[in-house]
C-alpha cells in the first residue's frame, strides 16, 4: 500500500528517516468523572443498605430460578412472543404492500386496520378478546368448523390474537416506512429493465428496506417479550404469572418478581445480540467495509497488541 | 413493415404536463435504427422527460409516442386506444435498455449479480449462461476484476459502466442515455464515453441526452436541440454545433462550448 509521495531529495532508501519525536503533553484532567463516579458510588451504597435493611430472602431466587413452574412460564413467554411476532411480521408486511397498493380498496382496508389496531390500547384489545365469549356462544366456520366459543377461544388464543394483530398495525407502519426509504431510481432502473411490479418489490426493494425494517423490528421483539406479561388479562400461564403463582403458594412474593425480571432480562439481552447480527448483514452493500464484531475486535486485541495496526483491516 | 422503413423511435405532437407544469409542448422527431440521436439544452428543458417517456416511466398526455412501430404504453385496435397492462407495458421495455445520471446500481448485489438479475428474473435464462454472458459484458466494459465488488466499493465512472452493462444484458434493440456522465467527477467521464463509443461502432440504436458536446459532435449523427418543451433545432451535430440558425441555441451554445 506504499505509493511513493514526491520523493523527498534526502538520503537513498535504505536508511529510513529518523521517526519524529512523540509529542510530550500534560492530558486534560477529567475532574467531572471522578465527581460523577463518587455520586453513583455512594448512591449505589445507599440502595445495597436499604434492600439489606430489609427482609428480602435472596437465596429464595437461585432456589426457584430453575422451577419447573417457572421455568413452563418462560417457556410460554417465548412461544407467545415467537408466535405473535411471525403474525405480525407476516401480516404487517402484507398490510404495508395493501397501503402501497394502487387499489384504492386494499389501501383502505390497512388505513382502517391500522387506525383501529394502533389507535387502542393492547390491554384493552386482549380484555376484549377474552370476553367475546360472552357474546357468542358457538363458532360456526359454516363448512368447516363449528365447536363452543369457549372450547375455541383458549387463552393461548386470545393472547396470540391480541399481541399477534396489534403488533401487525405496528410493522405494518415500520414496513411502509422501510419500503419508502428506498430510492425510487431503484424501482425505476427495475422497471426499466422489465421487471414486474411484484418483482421489482421481492427482488430490489423489500430486500433493501430490511436495512432499515430490521433494527426497528429488532426492539419490536424486545418490547413483545415484555409486553407478552399482559396476557395475564386472558389468564395465560406466562412468566409472570408462574412467578406470581410461585410467589403466592411458597411465600416469597417479591423475590419472585426479581426472579422473573431476572428471566425477562437474560431473554432481552440475549435478543439483544441476535439483533446486533442481523442488522450487520443487511447492511452488507451498504457500506464498504463492516467493522469488526467485538468478538472479532477480542480475538484481534487477543492476538497481540504487536501488530495492532493490521487489527482494524482484519475482516 | 421492414425494419428500414420503421423509424426506431417515432414521436408526433407529444405533450406531457406535471399537474401545472407544462413540460413537452409537442415534441416531433425520428430515430432511425442504428442511429445515435443526441439530446441537449438547458436543464428544465424537457430532454430527460421525454427520454423517460420513451419507455413509459412518465405517461405523455397528447400525441403519439411509438417504438419499432408500437405504440408506448397503448394498443390500438378498431381506432381505439387502449392502455396496456402493467405487464405488458415491462414486456415492452425488456427491448429498451436505459442508464440513468444517478447509475441507479442494485446496492445489494454485486456487480455481476447486478448484470445477472434481469437475464434470470425476467427472461428465465439459467444463472450459469446469465453469469457467463454477464462475465463478458464486464470483460466489455473493461471491469472484469470487478464482478464481486458491490456497486459501493466501485468509483462513479466504474459504477456507471456496470450500469450500461446491467443494461445490455437484455440485449435491447434501443439504449436511452440519461446524462450518463453528469455525476461524474471529470476525469472518470472518458472512460464512460469510450464504452458509449464501442457500442455506437457496432450499430446500437442510441438516445442520448448529454451535456457532452465533443461526444455529440464525434459520434452523433444527429442532434436536436430542445429549449422549454419544443424542438428548436435539429440536424447533423456538426452543422447544429458549428452553425446554428436560432438564437437561442446560440446562446445556449455560447454558455457551454
Amino acid at each position: 500500500m506504499s505509493v511513493d509521495v514526491d520523493k523527498p531529495a534526502q538520503p537513498p532508501a535504505d536508511a529510513p528517516p529518523p521517526a519524529p519525536e512523540p509529542i510530550k503533553a500534560i492530558p486534560v484532567r477529567h475532574y467531572g468523572r471522578w465527581v460523577a463516579a463518587l455520586v453513583v458510588l455512594v448512591l449505589l451504597a445507599l440502595l445495597v443498605r436499604a434492600f439489606a435493611a430489609g427482609k428480602v430472602n435472596w437465596g429464595a431466587i437461585p432456589e426457584y430460578m430453575f422451577n419447573a413452574d417457572i421455568l413452563r412460564g418462560l417457556r410460554n413467554t417465548l412461544i407467545i412472543t415467537v408466535l405473535s411476532m411471525v403474525i405480525g411480521i407476516v401480516l404487517g408486511v402484507v398490510l404495508a404492500v395493501m397501503r402501497q397498493s394502487k387499489n384504492p380498496v386494499t389501501s383502505t382496508v390497512a388505513w382502517f386496520y391500522v387506525w383501529f389496531f394502533r389507535g387502542t390500547p393492547v390491554y384493552v384489545q386482549l380484555f376484549l378478546w377474552f370476553n367475546l365469549g360472552l357474546v357468542f356462544q358457538y363458532i360456526d366456520i359454516m363448512p368447516i368448523y363449528k365447536d363452543e366459543w369457549s372450547d375455541f377461544m383458549t387463552p393461548f388464543l386470545c393472547a396470540l390474537l391480541g399481541l399477534g394483530l396489534n403488533e401487525a398495525a405496528y410493522m405494518a407502519e415500520i414496513c411502509r416506512g422501510g419500503l419508502l426509504a428506498v430510492d425510487e431510481g431503484q424501482t425505476e432502473a427495475a422497471h426499466a429493465l422489465g421487471m414486474s411490479h411484484g418483482r421489482t418489490l421481492r427482488r430490489i426493494i423489500v430486500p433493501q428496506a430490511m436495512r432499515v425494517i430490521v433494527p426497528p423490528t429488532g426492539n419490536e421483539v424486545i418490547n413483545m417479550l415484555k409486553t407478552s406479561s399482559l396476557v395475564i388479562a386472558v389468564q395465560y400461564y406466562d412468566l409472570l404469572q408462574s412467578a406470581q403463582n410461585v410467589g403466592r403458594d411458597a411465600g416469597p412474593v417479591v423475590e419472585m418478581l426479581v426472579l422473573a425480571a431476572v428471566w425477562y432480562l437474560i431473554a432481552t439481552s440475549v435478543l439483544s445480540v441476535g439483533q446486533y447480527y442481523l442488522e450487520r448483514y443487511y447492511a452488507r452493500g451498504a457500506s464498504r467495509q463492516l467493522p469488526p464484531t467485538p468478538v472479532q475486535r477480542l480475538r484481534a486485541r487477543l492476538s497481540g497488541g504487536a501488530n495492532r495496526s493490521s487489527a482494524g483491516g482484519a475482516a | 413493415m421492414t425494419s428500414k422503413s420503421t423509424p426506431m423511435v417515432k414521436a408526433e405532437g407529444v405533450h406531457k404536463s406535471f399537474g401545472t407544469a407544462h413540460i413537452l409542448k409537442g415534441i416531433d422527431l425520428e430515430v432511425a435504427p442504428r442511429e445515435v440521436f443526441c439530446l441537449i439544452g438547458p436543464s428544465g428543458s424537457g430532454k430527460s422527460t421525454f427520454l423517460r417517456c420513451i419507455n413509459h416511466l412518465e405517461k405523455i398526455n397528447a400525441g403519439r409516442l411509438s417504438v419499432d412501430g408500437e405504440l408506448v404504453g397503448y394498443r390500438e385496435a378498431n381506432g381505439k386506444l387502449y392502455e396496456l397492462r402493467d405487464r405488458e407495458v415491462a414486456a415492452r421495455r425488456r427491448d429498451i435498455g436505459m442508464v440513468f445520471q444517478r447509475f441507479n446500481l442494485f446496492p445489494h448485489m454485486t456487480a455481476l449479480e447486478n448484470i445477472m438479475e434481469a437475464p434470470v428474473q425476467v427472461k428465465g435464462e439459467s444463472k450459469a449462461t446469465a453469469r457467463e454472458r454477464a462475465g463478458k459484458l464486464l470483460d466489455r466494459v473493461g471491469l472484469a476484476d470487478k464482478a464481486g465488488n458491490y456497486p459501493s466499493q466501485l468509483s462513479g465512472g466504474q459504477q456507471q459502466r456496470v450500469a450500461i452493462a446491467r443494461a445490455l444484458a437484455m440485449e435491447p434493440k434501443l439504449m436511452l442515455f440519461d446524462e450518463p456522465t453528469s455525476a461524474l467527477d471529470p476525469e472518470l467521464v472518458g472512460d464512460v464515453l469510450d464504452v458509449m463509443k464501442d457500442l455506437a461502432s457496432d450499430g446500437m440504436t442510441m438516445i442520448v441526452v448529454t451535456h457532452e458536446m465533443g461526444f455529440a459532435r464525434e459520434v452523433g449523427d444527429s442532434l436536436v436541440f430542445m429549449d422549454d418543451g419544443v424542438v428548436v433545432e435539429s440536424g447533423h451535430p456538426r452543422d447544429v454545433l458549428g452553425k446554428p440558425q436560432h438564437e437561442r441555441t446560440k446562446s445556449f451554445l455560447s454558455k457551454v462550448l
